[in-house]
């Protein structure tokens, strides 16, 4: 496969490690009431859908960037491919 | 008899003679020939014996999809099994050998399979060998596997090498045919940058077989002329003897080029072959179409061959495998091949057409309406018997039969991707439909456009629009007139008769085996191929699963598009798994990383262990010394006595600076890192976030905001990993960056009571180093030897007085050097990692047989690290009851009872009056070593409920080596348990 870095333009698969399900982005408060439940669902409950998919790469022969790509798990097109950094902040992930 | 078949004409070189030998004899070929063309000239048809029943057989096909003609080529370490005689080019000094026979190929022992054939059916197996299951092993699969199969391995290892490359191309066309040939044209005219890729040694496809113009040109001098203009443009590179394996993702195909495999032996500094990556924008697949055979009763007989190979064989290679030669067709290519054979002067004695409305084409005896219903000759064909339209039975003598079923456009990349291709009536084929790999076109024969002209103007139309696809203007090549011939075929696909009839050669199936699968209730297709191992074979079925699919169509009354197709699947023609692995075979399997001391290290003979891709000391044997223990014990006892040399540049170094730098620590680690001072270090867990510790090290805080950390040497990359995860994708705004440090430093442990004595000597004497002004967990700056800037920090994981000293990494041969010289007066050892290990479990240190994966912070005995009042990653999920029960593994020590037993790490703790089974576990052991300090075993365990238990006694029992021990349960920390020595 070929995944279209947004800042080094198109690597091969090869360069990367994969992670799996980019929800792992939206970690829980720990402060929150049911935290340990928030948790438990966060670290467990992982989406796989047969079909586009989120999910988290890591450019580890190459710059080191976290990606978010979005891929058809059926017919591996990939449709957009994100800086995991951006997603997190768009989500409203900071500090 | 030299040559005894060959004609006039063909496209070999007859000024260049060629000697080589087949199954001991001495043969000549010409330079051009496949190793079946040259045995076919010298009037060889019996090429080997059948996988199953051992029947005689010659080649089928003149090309790459051939079942039957398979040798064991070359010999020594470079023998090969299994090799197509049909594509093995012909060298001087070719070797080669029939396989699969036991005496001489004419007169095959294992025949008598063949008559045993009732025996052997599809399923035998399954049915006949159940029980005694004893007997699979020791009686049934040895006979079967001495019986069945194909060529032998040599045993040897591989004297080549095999190379991976990388290619990208606007336009990958793959093959050379006149579709190939006229896309080339047309987009390399245009500047496009074209790869033209073709398995054959000669390119052009059908156009060497055929005797049909091109304008005013044959066939092969119009693919000589556009092979040359093809050769003079830049932007086109011309890839002969390379076959496109499979079409991957995202316009990714593999090719496998056979670059020295027609020579004798590769030239020096060539590889074998090369697995080539070509990365195309756009592909054109010209990969023409394979003609089919028409099963009849004994149709695998020697001098049976498909039609379009004999032409082939008559036409390239001046090859006739007998004098007289028949055809059996049910479509008009087959008469081209009478007409060809004719023209060049071989006599055909009758062409047999199945059709009733047979046109008289050639110049022969024409069989309209008549089939071929058998075959006689012992090791090759003498007469075929046929069925006339009048139901009269009539034999006809031949050598050699041309049997033509139809062609299959090769569709098999259009198919890698899940692709299924549709039935086309007209050509009774399958041709390429639904979805194709994104980025692929396909043009002539193999996109069922079976006429020359056709197959021209569609590889220069699938031209024209892939280069508009891309954004280019071409316009198609001038293409010359040539034949036009619609395909006229009514299909027949076998001949009923009582006898055997094969569909798949290579395999051994018969129309039998497909009604047998049908009958016992096997009918989908794929259960079909199970089942009758029908294109299973390394051919893949390329000119049986077609004839396999219509008989098993006809079986259940639907068509054969219902009955369905097979999936094709990469790669198109066998690979060997040495072009796989490429360069990364033995010792470059994969990459060997060396400590800065190990040039130092191996001229003192030490004994080196892979860790990881690491290769570390292990121990450091002196004369004298005959096992391993003794150089171990030596090195701990010098070092815990006076002072002992590490290299630990292993463990993973990552550097982290920037004004949140603390707070990111704070977050990754359970433990706090936030008040750390300057100049100080600090141990560290971290947990992973499901509350297992994930890894341990030191942190030292260089600045305010400048942090260096220490992983274990497994981890190094898993934990840099997961630290960029967090910086990116948890707190993406936090001010910290981080960098892998491990190969810029080298770092030296000098452990022991004369530690500080010895370093120094090695640090300018501008530092103290002295216990006052640099305590235990210590750090700083400083230099050595005059001015070399290093980094010193007062850790110890021996639990000695202990230094880490760390320089860049191209001093850290000569300050080790420096060091051992400088040790000299205090009797310094190197010690390696087996010291190293046992110093640590005298120690009572957990390392990586302790941090499993599988044990919490609680289970280590440092539950009390993980900080409740902030934030980190573990944190919340290690306060889930199931990990903080109270009888929950804790780590402690155990020493024998009796001080002169020993046991071993994995034994399992069970109570003294307890049976030895799982419900009975108390826990197990990690880590066991013998201390020379104490002069008796020592072990690590997790034990529940451990640390309440000190002072009973427990059985370490080890069921794989059937030995028991009593242990008591001690403290972990067997050695200065106060830790004076550290603070020294």
């Amino acid at each position: 496969m070929i995944i279209n870095h947004p800042l080094l333009g198109p690597r091969d698969s090869q360069e990367f490690t994969y992670l799996g399900d980019a929800n792992l982005i939206d970690r829980p408060d720990w402060q929150a009431e049911d935290a340990v439940d928030q948790f438990h669902d966060y670290l467990y409950l992982r989406n796989n859908p047969a079909g586009a998919h989120r999910e988290l790469w890591f450019h580890e022969q190459g710059d080191r960037s976290w990606l978010v790509v979005t891929r058809d798990t059926r017919t591996h097109e990939i449709t957009a491919v994100e800086l995991a950094r951006d997603v997190a902040r768009a989500k409203g992930r900071s500090k | 008899m030299s040559q005894t078949n060959r004609i006039a004409g063909g496209l070999i070189d007859r000024s260049q003679t060629l000697n080589f030998s087949f199954d001991g004899k001495t043969y000549q070929g010409h330079a051009g020939d496949t190793l079946a063309s040259a045995l076919i000239a010298n009037g060889v048809r019996l090429m080997g014996r059948s996988f199953k029943y051992h029947r005689p057989r010659g080649p089928l096909t003149a090309g790459s999809e051939e079942p039957n003609a398979l040798v064991e080529l070359r010999s020594g370490a470079r023998q090969e099994p299994n090799t197509r005689a049909t594509v093995a080019e012909l060298f001087d000094g070719l070797t080669a050998r029939s396989q699969n026979h036991v005496g001489p190929l004419s007169f095959d022992l294992l025949a008598v399979n063949d008559l045993l054939s009732p025996f052997f059916a599809a399923g035998f197996y399954y049915k006949t060998f159940m029980w005694p299951k004893a007997f699979w092993e020791k009686l049934y699969e040895p006979i079967i596997r001495r019986a069945a199969g194909l060529g032998s391995l040599t045993m040897q290892a591989d004297p080549d090498t095999y190379d991976k490359g990388f290619l990208h191309c606007d336009v990958l066309i793959i093959g050379a045919g006149p579709a190939g040939l006229a896309a080339a044209l047309t987009a390399g005219r245009a500047g496009a940058e074209v790869i033209l890729a073709d398995e054959d040694f000669l390119l052009g496809g059908r156009l060497n077989s055929e005797t049909l113009a091109l304008g005013d040109q044959t066939g092969a001098e119009w693919a000589r002329t556009t092979l040359a203009e093809l050769a003079s443009l830049p932007n086109v590179r011309i890839m002969a003897r390379t076959t496109v394996i499979g079409a991957f993702d995202h316009g990714i195909y593999g090719a496998l080029e056979r670059v020295s495999d027609h020579l004798p032996e590769p030239l020096p500094g060539k590889p074998r072959q090369t697995l080539w990556r070509i990365y195309a924008r756009r592909s054109l697949l010209c990969a023409g179409a394979t003609e089919r055979p028409i099963a009849f009763e004994n149709n695998d007989r020697p001098g049976i061959m498909l039609g379009g190979a004999l032409r082939s064989y008559a036409n390239r290679w001046a090859a006739v495998p007998g004098e007289k030669v028949a055809i059996f067709t049910n479509n008009d290519d087959g008469h081209r091949t009478a007409a060809d054979l004719i023209a060049k002067g071989v006599k055909v004695t009758a062409v047999i057409d199945s059709r009733a409305d047979a046109p008289r084409i050639a110049d022969c005896e024409l069989l309209a309406g008549a089939v071929v219903t058998g075959s006689t000759g012992r090791l090759g064909l003498r007469f075929v018997k046929t069925r006339t339209a009048d139901g009269r039975e009539r034999m006809i003598e031949c050598q050699a039969l041309g049997v033509s079923g139809g062609w299959n456009p090769n569709v098999h990349l259009t198919c890698h991707q899940r692709g299924r291709p549709q039935w086309n009536a007209a050509l009774a084929a399958f041709v390429p439909g639904g979805t194709l790999p994104p980025g692929m076109l396909v043009a002539g024969a193999a996109n069922g456009v079976m006429s020359t002209a056709g197959a021209l103007a569609s590889g220069a139309e699938a031209a024209v629009a892939t280069l508009a696809d891309l954004g280019r203007k071409a316009k198609p090549a001038d293409l010359p007139q040539a034949e036009d011939a619609p395909v006229q075929i009514t299909p027949l696909f076998h001949v009923p008769g009582k006898g055997r009839a094969w569909v798949d050669q290579q395999n051994d199936v018969t129309v039998k085996d497909v009604k047998l699968a049908h009958q016992e209730g096997y009918i989908s297709v794929e259960h079909l191929k199970r089942y009758t191992t029908l294109g299973m074979a390394t051919d893949q079925g390329k000119t049986s699963n077609i004839g396999g699919l219509a008989v098993m169509a006809e079986m259940t009354g639907k068509s054969i598009p219902e009955t369905g197709t097979t999936i094709f699947r990469p790669p198109y023609t066998p690979v060997p798994i040495a072009a796989f692995a490429g360069r990364s075979a033995g010792r470059d399997f994969r990459p060997t990383r060396l400590t800065p001391s190990h040039h130092w290290a191996a001229e003192q003979g030490a004994v080196f262990v892979e860790v990881g891709m690491w290769l570390r000391a292990q121990w450091f044997p002196r004369e004298g010394e005959t096992t391993w223990r003794q150089s171990v014990d030596r090195e701990v006892l010098a070092t815990r006595k006076s002072v002992g040399i590490c290299d630990v540049t292993t463990l993973g170094k990552i550097d982290v600076q920037g004004s949140d730098a603390a707070d990111f620590l704070n977050r990754i680690y359970a433990n706090p890192f936030a008040k750390l001072p300057v100049g100080k270090v600090r141990y560290g867990l971290m947990l992973r976030e499901d509350g297992m510790v994930m890894d341990d090290g030191t942190t030292a805080r260089l600045a305010e905001d400048h942090f260096v950390l220490t992983t274990t040497t497994a981890n190094a990359v898993g934990v840099y990993r997961h630290m960029e995860f967090c910086r990116q994708c948890l707190w993406p705004d936090m001010d910290v960056q981080i960098i892998s440090t491990t190969e810029a430093w080298a770092q030296y442990s000098v452990a022991g009571p004369n530690a500080r004595k010895l370093l120094q000597k090695i640090v300018d004497p501008a530092f103290d180093i002295s216990n006052e002004a640099f305590p235990y967990m210590g750090c700083g700056d400083i230099t050595v030897c005059g001015g070399l800037r290093a980094r010193l920090f007062r850790i110890s994981f021996s639990g000695e007085l202990a230094f880490e000293i760390a320089v860049p990494t191209r001093y850290g041969d000569a300050l080790m050097r420096r060091m051992v010289e400088a040790g000299r007066e205090f009797d310094a050892v190197v010690y390696g990692t087996e010291a190293l290990g046992v110093m640590r479990i005298e120690k009572g240190h957990a390392a990586g047989n302790e941090l499993n994966g599988t044990t919490t912070a609680l289970n280590l005995g440092m539950g009390g690290m993980v900080n409740k009042k902030k934030d980190s990653i573990g944190s919340t999920l290690s306060e889930r009851e199931g990990m903080n029960r109270a009888d929950a593994l804790n780590l402690v020590g155990f020493r024998p009872v009796n001080p002169a037993d020993t046991f071993a790490a994995g034994s399992h703790l069970i109570a003294r009056d307890a049976v030895a089974n799982a419900a009975n576990d108390q826990g197990y052991l990690t880590s066991v070593a013998f201390s020379p300090n104490l002069g008796h075993t020592i072990g690590l365990g997790l034990l529940k409920n451990g640390a309440a238990r000190k002072g009973e006694v427990l059985r370490a029992v080890n069921p794989v080596q059937n030995s028991e021990t009593l242990v008591e349960v001690v403290s972990a920390h067997f050695i200065d348990p106060e830790g004076d020595r550290l603070r020294a």
